[in-house]
């Protein structure tokens, strides 16, 4: 990767470390005893601090050293971690990334720092049962260690000097350094860390100072600490505590072992040694030339079918196969875990529950599901908006809950799985459900359907998605700013996914979203409107079929047409993107659903469904809003993709002004 | 909006004229409507017969159809459109001139219909002037300079300030 600007490395990089250190804070929440997710924090803040001066960003590393500061001495002992030094964190968190992103309030600051000091001191009026109790440690005559540092350690910048002064300074202490790993001069790597350290250190020093001092290198460095003889420990009592700290060790280091799964930053860690970070335009442009590839693998084919050429043929085939190979490969690359768009709702959850005062869980299920990249970044907002709906509006307040048998705490579910080429993503609650009563004196207090209409279930509860609906009877913080469900409905539509609600009153609701798994290849039908070409997404053609011309002469005056005893309005294409050619003898209606109502759209033929490689159309189409695309055919020629909603709103504004005008 | 930034975006390059030390520029001049233009050499990406256009509905006309030019889909640009002269058909002369404009964070290729494309040839800023206020039926927005060489005038249009009414968020009539 070649970022030329450092910043925008460090960036990148303090976005990740806050990212890990809001993990590990909201872990905190549940086990705050923790001394993993302490020393998680504490490390995340400690580089951020590091790299962040060296970056040139001193109000971070300043305002960071703060907060770097309360966590050590939690560490240390010398402060207990609670819910308000947590919580003090995670504000401290975001004020952190506002100074890193370069839009902080220095007020906000201040007034966390205050917090903080509050939250660090309160506690220390009762020193009781410090996460570390240093004291037993401390009752040991001294320690003998042997430990090499990591190969690398000198090339990633660690200051071995540094580390045997900080061990010297706990106590009086004999280093002697092992040079058996020194290859011959001519063989030797100038940066590799291949002395290793036998030491001994007498004193009583507690084993978690040791610790401390490799803090930053101990997971991959070798480090072996033995108490040191009896012989220099004469009393009897200092004899057994070694066996017993040795014992202790052991429960620690078995503890620690399932902390893994659950420590974000040991996740990310893990994860980053096999990764390897590309700019996202970089994997665009490759599959622009993955794209180019079918298109003239598709040419090579067609001219290979029409020579009698066998020799020719076989390797066409040969190319036409590594090309579908190489696509499909193209598309996975692209492909992200939904884990790390669930990850983000932690936090949401965790701050909403503070602010309605209700206790919410939230669950995670199936994040190994794969969606591009692309997509997860624009599913991100809908997700919030319903997350937020469900917490503010769907899960009752905790006595209300008990009132109705539930258990107090409400749950937020978010799953996710794949089926056939789209994400299924299902947001649900078990909180009081959508209230038909309600959703119905709504609706027609807006006048959207009339009094004692006859509505199934469905459609009443289809209703939530029309424009300008919000059942919530007060605008609170958190949802109701004047966008309601029908924005999202419109979102994940322009993601040409599905959205569906299923409610049972009294038991909660289920929203299931349903998106393709990939905004780059696309299933179209391609039809032609006089002598071009445009691609309709399959996905929203609900069926095709022909318009006679008697009807066609019948509906001249009202573009309306009759299909299975409905009304169905269409739309001539033709007119719409004023093309001279003559109409077909036989038109075709493409029966296209967008949400409430199917449109027909008549087109002149329909030529047959295509594999369509979508691309972007240029800041002068782009705002025209009846194509969202478009791609390149089999020989070579352009067609455009239509954006059906964009299309059928434009037709109805159209009708409209006709209504108007006649 | 202002004859450099288009929708937001900042066309660098195109409004200024980067002569260099010696007051010169080197441009790749072509006719349209019996004028001659000339853009930057530097920003000419490439010279190519015409290719089969696809007509955008509802897209203004000076930027009216798009061509599949190597894989890529590229608005064709008429500087017919923006100068008021009549359409003409093609001829076997005629050619697209694939610029590239530098926008703010992308690039953007432009096929600019060209009735002929003539050379490259160096100007110098000492035999240009300001389009003068009479005797020029354009909007003088939109060149940047004219240049006299040899017995023509050729003109330096101002692509940015041509191209930002397309950029409007319509798009619709133009």
């Amino acid at each position: 990767m070649s970022i030329e600007d450092p910043t925008a490395a460090f960036r990148v990089e303090a976005r990740e470390l806050l990212d890990q250190v809001e993990q590990a804070l909201l872990d905190l929440t549940h086990r705050l005893d923790d001394p993993a997710l302490i020393d998680s924090v504490f490390r995340g803040l400690h580089t951020l601090k590091g790299s962040g001066a060296m970056f040139g960003f001193d109000a971070l590393a300043a305002f960071t050293h703060h907060i770097e500061s309360a966590f050590d001495r939690v560490r240390k002992g010398r402060a207990r971690a609670t819910l308000e030094l947590v919580a003090t964190a995670l504000a401290a968190r975001d004020h952190m990334r506002a100074l890193v992103e370069g839009d902080a309030v220095p007020q906000d600051g201040a007034a966390i720092l205050v917090r903080l000091a509050a939250a660090v001191d309160a506690p220390r009026t009762e020193p009781a049962a410090p996460p570390r109790s240093a004291g037993r440690e401390a009752a040991t005559s001294g320690w003998r260690l042997s430990f090499r540092l990591p190969r690398a350690a000198l090339a990633h910048g660690t200051n071995a000097l540094a580390l045997l002064d900080e061990l010297r300074a706990l106590g009086d202490c004999t280093l002697v350094a092992r040079r058996d790993m020194i290859p011959p001069l001519d063989q030797l790597a100038e940066r590799d860390c291949l002395i290793a350290w036998d030491a001994e250190l007498r004193g009583a020093v507690p084993r978690a100072a040791i610790d401390d001092v490799f803090l930053f290198v101990l997971d991959d460095m070798e480090l072996s600490v033995t108490p040191l003889a009896s012989a220099e420990a004469p009393t009897t009592a200092t004899e057994v505590t070694p066996v017993l700290e040795a014992a202790r060790e052991h429960e620690r280091s078995a503890a620690d072992q399932p902390a893994p799964d659950t420590s974000g930053e040991r996740r990310a860690r893990v994860a980053q040694g096999e990764l390897v970070r590309v700019p996202a335009a970089r994997l665009d442009t490759l599959m622009d030339r993955v794209g180019e590839l079918v298109i003239a693998q598709s040419r090579l084919s067609q001219l290979a079918g029409d020579r009698h050429d066998l020799l020719l043929r076989s390797v066409a085939e040969e190319i036409e196969r590594l090309a579908g190979e190489l696509r499909d490969t193209m598309m996975v690359l692209r492909m992200v875990p939904v884990a790390s768009l669930f990850g983000r709702f932690r936090r949401l959850v965790h701050d909403l529950a503070r602010e309605t005062g209700k206790a919410i869980a939230l669950e995670t299920a199936g994040e190994s599901t794969e969606i591009d990249k692309s997509v997860g970044e624009r599913l991100f907002d809908p997700l919030v908006h319903i997350v937020r709906n469900a917490c503010d509006h769907g899960l009752e307040p905790p006595d209300e809950r008990i009132a109705f048998g539930k258990g107090a705490t409400g749950t937020i579910r978010l799953a996710a799985h794949q089926a056939g080429g789209a994400a299924v993503i299902t947001i649900s609650d078990d909180g009081r459900g959508v209230s038909r009563a309600r959703v119905r004196a709504k609706a027609e207090a807006s006048g959207l359907v009339a009094p004692g209409e006859v509505l199934s279930d469905a459609a009443l509860l289809a209703l939530i998605f029309h424009p300008g609906f919000s059942t919530a009877a007060a605008v609170t913080n958190l949802s109701g700013r004047g966008v309601g469900m029908d924005v999202v409905k419109r979102e994940i539509e322009r993601l040409r996914g599905t959205i569906e609600l299923v409610s049972t009153e009294g038991a909660g609701t289920s929203i299931t979203l349903r998106i393709p798994l990939t905004l780059a290849i696309i299933d179209g039908l391609l039809v032609r409107v006089g002598t071009a070409c445009y691609v309709i997404p399959l996905a929203a053609v609900e069926e095709c079929l022909e318009l006679s011309a008697e009807e066609d002469r019948r509906s001249l005056g009202r573009s309306l047409i009759t299909l299975r005893d409905r009304l169905v309005p269409f739309l001539r294409l033709r007119e719409l993107f004023a093309s001279d050619a003559p109409p077909d003898a036989f038109q075709k209606i493409v029966v296209v659903a967008t949400g409430r109502e199917p449109v027909g759209l008549v087109v002149d033929q329909i030529v047959g469904s295509h594999q369509t490689v979508v691309k972007a159309l240029s800041p002068f189409h782009r705002g025209i809003g009846s194509f969202s695309g478009a791609t390149i055919l089999g020989d070579g020629g352009v067609a455009l993709i239509l954006d059906v909603a964009q299309l059928v709103a434009l037709g109805q504004q159209i009708e409209a002004a006709m209504e108007q005008a006649a | 909006m202002s004859a450099r930034s288009i929708g937001g975006w900042l066309v660098k390059g195109s409004a200024a004229i980067a002569w260099d030390a010696h007051g010169e520029l080197e441009v790749l001049t072509f006719d349209l409507g019996g004028e001659r233009f000339a853009i930057e050499a530097t920003l000419v990406r490439e010279i190519v017969e015409l290719l089969p256009e696809t007509a955008v509905p509802g897209a203004p006309a000076l930027v009216g159809a798009v061509v599949n030019h190597r894989g890529r889909i590229v608005p064709v640009a008429d500087l017919r459109a923006a100068f008021a002269m009549v359409a003409a058909p093609p001829t076997v002369e005629s050619r697209l001139v694939v610029a590239e404009l530098a926008l703010d964070d992308e690039t953007l290729l432009l096929a600019l219909r060209a009735d002929r494309v003539r050379e490259v040839v160096t100007l110098a800023e000492a035999s240009s002037g300001d389009a003068p206020s009479v005797g020029v039926r354009w909007p003088r927005a939109y060149m940047r300079r004219l240049v006299r060489s040899g017995d023509d005038v050729i003109v330096l249009p101002d692509l940015a300030a041509i191209l930002a009414p397309a950029f409007d968020d319509t798009g619709v009539g133009g």
